[in-house]
């Protein structure tokens, strides 16, 4: 399945859930944000939201900023 | 009888009490260890992050493991927003990262000098309040501005002393004492501090708290700026709340004239 995450064409290999498609980013940080085509996805929402062919994804975490 | 040492009164933002004044960001430093130390050596209390997109392939350090989160209360920013949605969403995202309530409202509206766009700063604070985030807005040092800020919700306005960056220190005083005289939400400026006595000025004016980045991060050696900083900042805010004397044009004698000697 074909994904655009952070702006990069991915083919991921789990058809599935956010929590899957973490999981095979081998993202554990736990501080991090999940937009889905613009819409901010609650953590607790992570392992019932599906992901379509050509979602647009948003993986955010903090850096350093002022 | 020992005499107590004198320390300058509490702020209070939203629900929380800081000791210290001086709020730090964590931009620009060489290291996270550098930034870990000069923030500890500042002594702030609350500190600003910005939300960016993971490096995918790459397994990076967190810097919040960097920021103790007992000793720190962290204030995400918006930088580098430039409309309200992505305002909006960035906020959103910081409080679904675990960031907490507090968020920095940032929205440029000009590139090279990194002005706030006002407008889009006060509709986008509106919509954050509404959604229950204490609203720190970036804003220019504007009086009417600030009172709508208060006005819509906000738990203080940080108005700009100079451009982000430009160290050029507290431009124009006049309109920080007018924002003061204004509204009753905590008033702390962000961005312009160039060294120590910019520092000390804006809190010798009375404002409540100070928000800075690079004049500690890119100090020739950030942590002994972060101590002058600390310094700077209790200092100007003791001398404010002690109340300076009066300037005036000629002498007044500190030693009695009477009892002098007669030669």
């Amino acid at each position: 399945m074909q994904l655009v995450i952070n702006g990069q064409e991915k083919d991921m290999q789990s058809s599935g859930t956010i929590t899957q498609m973490l999981k095979e980013l081998d993202i554990t940080d736990s501080h991090i944000a999940v937009a889905l085509n613009f819409q901010v996805v609650p953590r607790s929402n992570y392992d019932q939201t599906p992901l379509n062919e050509g979602d647009k994804v948003e993986i955010v975490h903090a850096v350093g900023g002022g | 009888m020992e005499t107590a040492v004198e320390t300058e009164s509490k702020l209070k933002i939203a629900d929380k009490v800081f000791s210290s004044r001086l709020i730090v960001g964590t931009g620009k430093y060489a290291s996270f260890e550098q930034n870990r130390q000069a923030l500890e050596i500042s002594g702030a209390e609350m500190v600003t992050v910005a939300v960016r997109r993971i490096e995918l392939d790459k397994t990076k350090e967190s810097i919040l493991n960097y920021i103790d989160p007992e000793k720190y209360t962290l204030l995400p920013n918006t930088a580098g927003c430039y409309s309200v949605k992505e305002t909006v969403m960035t906020a959103q995202l910081a409080r679904e990262a675990g960031l907490g309530n507090f968020v920095k409202v940032e929205v440029i509206g000009d590139e090279k000098t990194l002005f706030p766009d006002n407008e889009a700063t006060l509709e986008a604070s509106k919509l954050l309040v509404k959604d229950g985030f204490h609203v720190l807005p970036y804003c220019s040092d504007d009086v009417v501005l600030c009172k709508k800020l208060e006005d819509i919700g906000c738990s203080a306005v940080m108005p700009l002393a100079a451009p982000i960056g430009s160290g050029l220190g507290i431009r124009n005083p006049y309109n920080l004492k007018l924002i003061l005289e204004a509204v009753t939400v905590p008033v702390i400026v962000d961005a312009g501090v160039g060294t120590a006595s910019d520092a000390s000025r804006a809190m010798e004016l009375g404002v409540d708290g100070l928000l800075m980045n690079t004049a500690i991060a890119g100090a020739k050696d950030p942590l002994k700026m972060a101590q002058a900083m600390k310094l700077a900042v209790q200092s100007g805010r003791l001398a404010y709340e002690a109340g300076r004397i009066p300037k005036k044009l000629y002498a007044t004698a500190s030693s009695p004239i009477d009892g002098l000697i007669d030669l």
